[in-house]
C-alpha cells in the first residue's frame, strides 16, 4: 500500500482549451480526463543526483560563454524553495530552465523575432534541490517577445521551469514571472490561467536582502508541487 | 509527540508529515512547455552543445538488466491530423520484475526516458524492457503499462496517460484501471500494437480516436 497524491485542483491550473491562446484550440483533448487513484506508477519517479551536475549547471551567464566571456543583460538571482501543498520542502528535485537572451531571442532554429542573438548565451540552465528544498540559479534578465498569436501580442519577461517532484504525478512545468511587469496581464498564455490570484503566485518578488551589491540582483521564486498524503493509519497500512 | 514515521520501503524521498494541520499551499499553477521546450530539456539535440554532456532521459537501459528488449514508437497527432514537432514525451516505467528504480529496480536500467521527437516527422522513439506487473493500490496486479507525460506549445497542462500492451489480452482483462474506464470504446487508444519491430503508439490530442488521458 502506498499513500497517494493529493488530487489536482483542475479549477486553478489552466483548462486544455483556452481559444485566446490560439494553439491550444487543435491541441486540447475534448474528453475530460478519467480520474484514477495513483499508483505505484505515478508515486514514484525518476531520482537525479546532485553528482550529475556540471560546476556551471546553473550559471546560465557563463555556461554557454566562451571562456573569459559572459551574457549580456541584467544580472539575477533566482533563488527560492521548492514545497509541496502541505508546506513540506521537497529536496533532490530537479529544475531544468530555460529563457530568452535579455533581447528576447531564443537560441532555437524557428524562432522569428529580430532581435539578435548573445553569442555567449545558451539559454538553459539546472539546479537539484538541497536537503532544504532550496535551489537558486543565476542568470540575465530575459527581454520580453512578440509572438505570432493575435496580430500584436508580447510575451512578458519569464523563465520556463521544468520540475520533478518524488513521483511522475507531480511532474510539472510552469513560467515564473518578474514583480511589476505590465506586460503580465495582457499576455494571452498567462490568461489561460483562471485566476488572479493563481498568476500572482507564478510572480517572482524582488528580494533586496538576497542580491549581490554591485552584481546582481535577487529574485525569488518559490515553487509548489502536489502533496503526498500521509497520515499515521496510512502508514500502518504499509506494514509497519 | 509521535516519533517520525518510517518512509516505506527504503524510499529515502519521502518526508515525514512534520505538520499534518499546519498551513497549505496552493500548486503552482501549470503554464504551456512552449515552442522551446527543448532549450531546456534537450539543448544537445538542439545542436546547443558544451553545457551539459548528455540530453538527459536519452537512455533508458544503462547496463545488463534483465527482461525483453522492446521499442516503443509514436508520434502525438493535433486535432488537424498533423504530428507534433515540438513536444517533449516523458516516460516512466517499472522494470521487467514490476520495480522501479530506485525502489528495488533492475540495475542498468532507468526507467525514465524524454525524447524531443524526431526534427522532420515528430516520431518518438524508447528503447527499453518490457515492464512486469506493478500492484494497484489495493495490491491486485495492474496489466504492463508506461507511463506517458505528454507537453508542448499549446498544451496548458501536461497529459498524462498509460501505453497498455495489445498483446496482453490477459492482463489487461483484469486491468484495475482499463475494466473501471466507461466508455470502453475508447479503450484501444491506449494500447500498442506490435508492427515491424516495434511497439506502435500514437497519441491523438483530438478526434475521433482522442487517446485517453488521467487525471492522475
Ligand atoms: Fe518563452
Amino acid at each position: 500500500m502506498t499513500n497517494g497524491f493529493t488530487a489536482r485542483d483542475r479549477a486553478w491550473h489552466p483548462p486544455a482549451l483556452t481559444p485566446l491562446y490560439k494553439t491550444s484550440v487543435a491541441r486540447s483533448p475534448r474528453f475530460a480526463p478519467i480520474g484514477a487513484a495513483t499508483s505505484l506508477s505515478e508515486e514514484t519517479g525518476p531520482v537525479f543526483g546532485h553528482d550529475m551536475l556540471g560546476a556551471k549547471d546553473n550559471d546560465l551567464i557563463t555556461n554557454f560563454a566562451a571562456p573569459g566571456e559572459m551574457a549580456i543583460g541584467p544580472r539575477i538571482l533566482v533563488q527560492g524553495r521548492v514545497r509541496d501543498e502541505f508546506g513540506r520542502p521537497v529536496p533532490h528535485c530537479l529544475l531544468e530552465v530555460w529563457q530568452a537572451n535579455a533581447g528576447g531571442r531564443y537560441r532555437h532554429k524557428k524562432e522569428g523575432y529580430l532581435a539578435p542573438l548573445d553569442p555567449n548565451f545558451g539559454g538553459c540552465g539546472r539546479c537539484i534541490t538541497d536537503e532544504n528544498g532550496f535551489y537558486e540559479f543565476r542568470t540575465v534578465k530575459p527581454g520580453p517577445y512578440p509572438w505570432p498569436n493575435g496580430p500584436d501580442d508580447w510575451r512578458p519577461a519569464h523563465i520556463h521551469v521544468s520540475v520533478f517532484g518524488h513521483g511522475f504525478a507531480q511532474r510539472l512545468i510552469t513560467q515564473m514571472y518578474f514583480e511589476g511587469d505590465p506586460m503580465i496581464w495582457q499576455c494571452p498564455i498567462v490568461g489561460t490561467i483562471p485566476t488572479r490570484e493563481a498568476i500572482e503566485t507564478l510572480v517572482a518578488r524582488l528580494d533586496r536582502a538576497g542580491s549581490i551589491p554591485m552584481d546582481a540582483l535577487c529574485y525569488r521564486f518559490d515553487i509548489t508541487l502536489r502533496g503526498r498524503r500521509q497520515t499515521m493509519f496510512e502508514n500502518r497500512m504499509e506494514g509497519m | 509527540m509521535a516519533a517520525p514515521l518510517t518512509p516505506s520501503m527504503g524510499n529515502p524521498l519521502s518526508n515525514p508529515p512534520s505538520n499534518p494541520l499546519g498551513e497549505r499551499f496552493k500548486e503552482s499553477p501549470s503554464q504551456t512547455a512552449g515552442p522551446y521546450v527543448h532549450i531546456g530539456c534537450t539543448p544537445n539535440f538542439l545542436g546547443i552543445e558544451g553545457v551539459y554532456p548528455e540530453d538527459l532521459g536519452t537512455r533508458m537501459i544503462t547496463g545488463n538488466p534483465d527482461g525483453e528488449r522492446i521499442t516503443i514508437k509514436g508520434r502525438v497527432i493535433d486535432g488537424a491530423g498533423n504530428a507534433l514537432k515540438d513536444a517533449l514525451i516523458e516516460v516512466w516505467q517499472a522494470d521487467a520484475a514490476g520495480k522501479f528504480a530506485g525502489r528495488g529496480g533492475a540495475e542498468g536500467f532507468a526507467g525514465w526516458g524524454r525524447s524531443p521527437g524526431d526534427m522532420t516527422t515528430g516520431e518518438f522513439t524508447f528503447e527499453t524492457v518490457k515492464p512486469g506487473r506493478v500492484p494497484a493500490p489495493d495490491g491486485r496486479p495492474q496489466a504492463p503499462h508506461v507511463t506517458f507525460w505528454i507537453v508542448a506549445r499549446g498544451i496548458n497542462l501536461g497529459l498524462h496517460t498509460r501505453m497498455y500492451f495489445a498483446d496482453e489480452e490477459a492482463a489487461n482483462a483484469e486491468d484495475p484501471i482499463l475494466t473501471r474506464i466507461e466508455h470502453q470504446s475508447r479503450v484501444p487508444t491506449l494500447l500498442a500494437k506490435k508492427e515491424g519491430g516495434a511497439y506502435r503508439f500514437d497519441i491523438h490530442l483530438q478526434g475521433e480516436n482522442e487517446t485517453i488521458f488521467f487525471d492522475i
